[in-house]
């Protein structure tokens, strides 16, 4: 192993062009990406890798994340785009280390981000709102795929039927909002991929899942009560919608509806519920035993809970 | 209640293993262990509260289903996907609503507002 670690760190010397690296170290990634660390000429780098074994590469990650960048959405700054090299053995991209913390309940609790906390809802809004102002032909090969028939088959598939998120799907299916804008979305925007340090929102992380869709998709997953970690309040826990649109409108000239916001809430909220089957049939197929993904498994009646909590509302 | 068994119960002997993780093993393990045992506490609490309260939800939710004229889940998500309660949605989520409850009551019980 320590072969390997120092296999990869003379790779980054020749794709950094760097005399020295060091400090190479591995941090928790996600399950298809490696995520290290490393120092450069003095300067700190964080490297993701494509986990061996898995195909499909980066995909459309790094464009999204310099387009992103040119659009004025605090993200790393892309340093290698390695999606097309073969220098590390696998596809591949070096961004400039952000520094501060993604721990949503650290975020949430601790004193020294109560600064953090006051400025973060408007932050989120107007972060959102210039990503939905970048063109989506920016971006070359983004998938454009409809939600509900994706998370249909997925809660198929997996063979666990739900009347609750039978009636959400039919509810969102019979209120489909209409005529609405498609561009460039994060995918995953929530409390948990942004990083933040003092003064608030420091760089939105995460975009392997960026596609094309409807830019309201981002503002309500922000809003699943999962991603409010406990928070009293709506946006990610420590604002209110208003907040979160005010912020929004003034970056964008658009104020979002909130009843759309909520369609994609309540299903941000079903998607999350039918990802908490997936994670505990992870663990209960053998594919990847653990404790912790079989206890998600008694999460799935926390959404079903809130499903009923968003369509009573929806509709009284 | 715990025939043919002798004490502890079930349950009195989940209370025995969480004391012990509480009380012994929590203070002795690194930071991410803590947190695994964390979970495994809570999953102790799980089975504790399902054994609890477990054979009264059964029934309620048997009641549901005969309600509905249906032997299971299943077969009830099946007639909504069909779209045989379009009409009734919201009187059919305030029917499925106790179900629910009692689910949360026994996985997360602080989750209920």
């Amino acid at each position: 192993m320590a072969s390997d670690a120092e296999e990869l760190a003379s790779g980054i010397r020749v794709v950094m062009n760097a005399t020295d690296v060091s400090g190479l170290r591995r941090l928790t990634g996600g399950a298809s990406r490696e995520t290290w660390r490393f120092n450069a000429d003095g300067q700190d780098f964080v490297l993701q890798r494509v986990r061996k074994g898995t195909p499909g590469g980066l995909r459309t990650e790094p464009a999204v994340l310099a387009a992103a960048h040119r659009g004025g959405v605090p993200v790393p700054e892309l340093v290698v785009d390695g999606s097309h090299r073969d220098e590390l053995d696998r596809p591949f991209m070096i961004v400039r280390a952000v520094q501060g913390e993604t721990i949503a309940r650290k975020i949430l609790r601790d004193d020294e981000f109560s600064a953090a906390r006051q400025a973060l809802p408007a932050q989120l809004g107007k972060a959102a709102a210039a990503l939905h102002r970048i063109s989506a032909s920016e971006v070359e090969g983004l998938v454009n795929e409809d939600q509900i028939d994706r998370y249909k088959q997925v809660l198929d598939d997996l063979g666990e039927p739900h009347p609750v998120f039978e009636v959400a799907f039919r509810w969102l299916e019979m209120n489909r909002p209409t005529s609405t804008r498609q561009c460039i979305v994060h995918g995953d925007f929530r409390l948990g991929n942004m990083m933040v340090n003092e003064q608030g929102l420091s760089a939105v992380l995460d975009w392997e899942l960026s596609h094309i869709g409807d830019p309201m998709e981002d503002l309500g997953w922000l809003c699943v009560r999962a991603w409010r970690f406990g928070g009293a309040h709506p946006v990610a826990g420590l604002g209110t919608y208003e907040a979160l649109f005010d912020a929004y409108e003034a970056e964008s000239g658009v104020r979002p509806d909130a009843h759309i916001v909520r369609w994609w809430e309540t299903l941000g909220t079903l998607k999350w519920g039918i990802m908490c089957i997936t994670q505990a049939s992870a663990h209960l197929s053998g594919m990847a035993r653990s404790h912790e993904l079989a206890a998600i498994g008694r999460r799935v009646c926390e959404n079903e809970y809130d499903l009923l909590e968003l369509l009573t509302l929806e509709n009284s | 209640m715990t025939a043919p068994h002798d004490r502890p119960s079930a349950v009195e002997l989940l209370e025995a293993v969480r004391e012990w993780m509480e009380k012994d093993l929590m203070s002795g393990i690194e930071p991410r262990l803590q947190f695994h045992t964390r979970v495994a506490m809570n999953v102790l609490d799980i089975v504790s509260r399902e054994i609890a309260m477990g054979a009264d939800q059964l029934q309620s939710h048997d009641e549901l289903l005969a309600s509905f004229g249906v032997k299971s889940d299943a077969e009830l998500s099946q007639q909504i996907r069909n779209g045989d309660h379009d009409a009734s949605l919201l009187e059919v989520l305030g029917r499925l609503r106790p179900v629910i409850e009692d689910k949360v009551r026994v996985a997360n019980p602080k989750y209920l507002r």
